[in-house]
């Protein structure tokens, strides 16, 4: 039995070009430059920048302290220094917007990150191992993806009580399914590839393979699987939040303050509109960077005729 | 040189140019950078004309313009394609759409790509029957399909013409997608490589049924190809294009008895002879890619017999006899000196066998499988110190899946014994011990697939390095650049990644790898399927002088009889799993025993 035959599109046939830069960007390098390129990308790290931004400062520029009583409950903006008015209890609404950003936005990256180390790890070790190691852990992750993320989440939680580590790592569990699959679907293409089979023959460690042979020709699709998750991780934490099971009063949490000023959200709208404006937009945001990476990914795709 | 004689060489036809081209030109889109320019081409009723050219020559843009047609991002600039005197390239869409697989249709390389895979084979060919009317009835369109069949020599029952393409071998859906290029009787045939992924044996029947079929149709016919030994026998002119243009066009016997444009001389000093009287010789370096070219002629930097005005001005048509057009600078200088004169004889006592020989790799009843399926049966023979074994067969014969037992590559089930200098050998690679696997080293057959392309080509060399040897940075890196310079490469490489390099040097780049391993066994396979003519004679001289300056002991697989007298002493030929026929090079292809390796040898294509 021969191996067998690869299709490869006409330009991995033709010459390359005789001109040799010395320094070449490496693909993903490519692949940003390219999303950069499209206006959705700008506008998606324009608005995910300001968001981040906003949260960054926001404690520094605060007109009052986010536990400090300065007004009666539910006081309409009309009230001087107040831009905002106040809350159920009468914090300043600007103030707790400003400080409220920091944690959805920290907890949702930390989740994100733990779910692209958990789940590329995974996905490398089952695309590459296969065998009864792949049909196990895949059937184990199928387990994990049959919940909804925040049923999921919310299991835990109801059981070890809401507390935030417990809140990322289920969130960040839940990615790490869906991105072990995305993982795994590179890493069994790429590893039909000779350079595989070259270093095998050195008697290269297994995980140097992974890493340093497999992870590198992977990079792109999982920067688009971040982007995507981080989308659904913001949306995830927040409503977490908004349920009583992320940060606990008095802390300042768009979330959070979602949920306690709801009551009131005829006389005073405020400290409910502006963090779901806030929360809305920031996922806008970062769905737009996701999208802007993905298109440029079979952009470059289509051009190179490499997965 | 000997020039083969076809059953019917020369039927009388009428000399009516079906096919005129003239001053074709065709740009990159935005950039305006030519791919093709004054591309002439006449093809006479009944005529097959060889386009002949290495990668990036522009032969498939100016096959594809015949129809109109243009790959995205280029476009024909200027020039005419007319088919019995109209004018292709005039015509609107409408007219257009009839003309395409009317008047004239293409036969794509890659027909598994090209036929749909959803539809049966039957459908496709009344299909193409239908939309060009032909006939009057469903039943004249079936009687016409039933025999294109016979003629492509395909079955011609229903249950044949009810199956998808994915059932058909290789060679019977290029045959299909043949039979639908001839199905409306066309005035015009474009070929484009439609043999490349065939078998030999597989090959020599399509290239009959072309033969036959423009014959008896009188339908003039486009051959595109890389390599001029595949149509030495089918074409009757030859046009050579480089750089994107014709720099040669004459009849098949002028071109190969007294080819008057340098390229065309060194072209075919790199067809493998068979015969083993003519040493092989590549062509260093490689054709320039559209916007890369060098001003005056492009094959000035390539070129033996440049001198400077050829980089300055770009050599004039000249007809140096009738239908025998030359542009070239120094033709006649060209020309003076006889053909022969390149042709070096091979040195033959490097085939002589040595008095006392040492196995390296001895091979018992080897059986191995793929899954549950046992593709080799059998198999025993051996590899000897400092001597090249040929492994011949064609694709399924086993052949890369005993190279790949030997290398300890075989993911499956292996029965019997592979011992490597008297010790069994583990049958995974990981399962041996590092002297082992560094004495072993394997070179794949693509090299756009075997080296890591977010690599640089110093990452990739030191991968061996930094396994086998414990080594300072600068130890490494002299290393590598006596490893580059052992195949011909500048250490200017080292910094570059493997898709900046063309296919040649990154097969070579593959090639220094494994001998900065410093093997003893060098096991290749297949390693210049994937390249050029050209570029593969280049490979070819390379590894043969390697093997003999190192004494490396190399298994060299390959699928091709031509090339196995240019590098091997041994030659075992493969069929189904099990060695045929085994013995001297001279000996098995001056007088091969096996009924296989006979049909394979009068199957190869010879200039």
């Amino acid at each position: 039995m021969s191996t067998p035959k690869i299709i490869v599109s006409d330009s991995e046939l033709v010459e390359p070009p005789v001109v040799h830069p010395d320094r070449r960007p490496s693909e993903w390098l490519m692949m940003l430059r390219e999303a950069w390129r499209m206006g959705r990308t700008k506008i998606g790290v324009g608005i995910f920048g300001a968001i981040v931004l906003l949260a960054v400062v926001g404690p520094w520029i605060a007109p009052y302290s986010p536990t400090e009583f300065v007004a009666p409950p539910f006081s309409s903006p009309s009230i001087p220094k107040m831009w905002l008015g106040s809350d159920y209890i009468g914090h300043d609404v600007l103030t707790r917007v400003l400080y409220g950003g920091r944690t959805v936005i920290l907890l949702a990256l930390a989740a994100t990150v733990i779910g692209l180390v958990l789940g590329v790890t995974l996905g490398l070790i089952t695309g590459y191992a296969r065998r009864w190691i792949d049909e196990s852990v895949m059937r184990l992750l199928d387990v994990v993806l049959a919940f909804p993320q925040i049923v999921l989440a919310l299991l835990f939680v109801s059981i070890l009580g809401p507390r935030l580590w417990l809140i990322v790592l289920i969130v960040g569990i839940g990615h790490a399914s869906r991105i072990a699959r995305v993982a795994r679907a590179a890493t069994l293409e790429v590893s039909q590839r000779d350079f595989v089979r070259a270093a095998e023959a050195f008697g290269i460690a297994r995980w140097k393979i992974l890493f340093n042979e497999i992870l590198p020709s992977i990079t792109s699709p999982l920067l688009v699987e971040f982007g995507l998750r981080l989308t659904y991780s913001i949306g995830l934490i927040a409503a977490l939040s908004f349920l009583g099971f992320g940060m606990q009063p008095p802390a300042a949490d768009w979330g959070l303050m979602i949920n306690e000023n709801r009551i009131g959200i005829i006389i005073q709208p405020w400290p409910v509109v502006v963090p779901v404006l806030l929360i809305g937009i920031l996922t806008i945001g970062t769905n737009l960077i996701a999208d802007g990476l993905g298109r440029a990914l079979i952009g470059i795709e289509r051009d190179t005729g490499l997965g | 040189m000997e020039t083969v004689v076809t059953q019917d060489a020369t039927p009388a036809r009428e000399s009516v140019a079906v096919l005129r081209v003239e001053g074709l030109r065709i740009v990159l889109d935005p950039s305006g950078v030519d791919i093709d320019d004054e591309v002439s081409l006449l093809i006479h009723r009944g005529e097959v004309l060889g386009l002949v050219g290495e990668s990036a020559s522009g032969k498939t843009t100016v096959g594809t313009s015949l129809l109109d047609y243009q790959r995205r991002g280029a476009k024909i600039a200027d020039g005419h394609v007319e088919i019995d005197g109209q004018d292709v390239l005039a015509m609107d869409p409408g007219t257009l759409r009839g003309v395409r697989g009317g008047q004239i249709s293409y036969v794509p390389q890659d027909s598994s790509a090209a036929l749909n895979p959803a539809l049966r084979i039957g459908t496709q060919l009344m299909e193409i029957l239908e939309v060009h009317g032909f006939g009057s009835s469903t039943a004249d369109r079936e009687a016409r399909v039933t025999q294109m069949m016979t003629e492509v020599l395909l079955p011609s029952d229903k249950q044949f013409l009810r199956r998808y393409p994915h059932q058909l071998s290789g060679g019977q859906q290029q045959r299909v997608a043949i039979a639908m290029a001839f199905a409306n009787r066309p005035k015009v045939i474009v070929l484009d490589e439609p043999t490349t992924a065939l078998d030999v044996t597989t090959q020599a029947h399509v290239l009959d049924t072309v033969r036959d079929l423009t014959r008896s149709y009188g339908v003039a016919a486009l051959y595109i190809t890389h390599d001029l030994a595949v149509v030495s026998n089918l074409a009757d002119r030859i046009a050579v294009m480089y750089a994107g243009r014709v720099v040669e066009t004459g009849t098949r016997d002028e071109l190969f008895a007294a080819g008057q444009h340098p390229y065309t001389r060194k072209l075919l000093a790199s067809i493998p002879d068979i015969t083993g009287e003519r040493a092989l010789r590549g062509i260093p370096g490689w054709a320039p890619r559209p916007g890369q070219r060098p001003s005056g002629c492009a094959f000035t930097p390539r070129c033996d017999w440049a001198v400077d005005h050829c980089g300055e001005e770009y050599p004039p048509v000249e007809e140096v006899s009738p239908g025998h057009l030359v542009r070239c600078w120094r033709h006649e200088e060209v020309s003076a000196q006889a053909p022969e004169l390149d042709v070096q004889l091979r040195d033959k006592s490097l085939s002589a066998p040595e008095t006392e020989e040492h196995q390296v790799i001895s091979i018992r009843g080897v059986t191995a499988f793929y899954q549950r399926k046992e593709t080799l049966h059998d198999i025993n023979t051996s590899l000897s110190e400092r001597r090249c074994l040929a492994l011949v067969g064609e694709s399924g014969s086993g052949k890369t899946t005993l190279a790949r037992c030997i290398a300890g590559l075989h993911p499956h089930k292996i029965v019997g014994d592979i011992e490597f200098m008297g010790k069994p050998l583990a049958r995974d690679a990981r399962g041996r011990p590092r002297d082992t696997r560094q004495a072993i080293q394997y070179i794949f057959q693509s090299p756009y697939s075997s080296l890591n392309p977010r690599k640089t080509i110093g990452q990739i060399l030191s991968q061996p390095l930094k396994v086998f040897f414990d080594l300072s940075r600068s130890e490494m890196e002299g290393r590598m650049e006596q490893a580059l310079q052992q195949v011909a490469l500048d250490s200017s490489l080292l910094s570059r990644y493997p898709d900046q390099l063309s296919g040649g040097e990154r097969q070579r780049v593959a090639i220094a790898r494994g001998l900065a391993a410093e093997p003893t066994v060098l096991i290749c396979d297949e390693v210049t399927s994937w390249l050029d003519v050209s570029v593969q004679a280049a490979i070819i001289e390379l590894l043969a002088g390697l093997q003999r300056n190192m004494g490396l002991s190399m298994l060299f697989v390959t699928h091709n009889l031509a090339l196995v007298r240019s590098i091997s002493q041994e030659v075992a030929v493969m069929n189904d799993g099990r060695i045929v026929e085994y013995g001297g090079v001279d000996a098995v292809l001056d007088d091969p025993q096996a009924d296989y390796t006979k049909k394979l040898l009068s199957d190869t294509p010879t200039v």
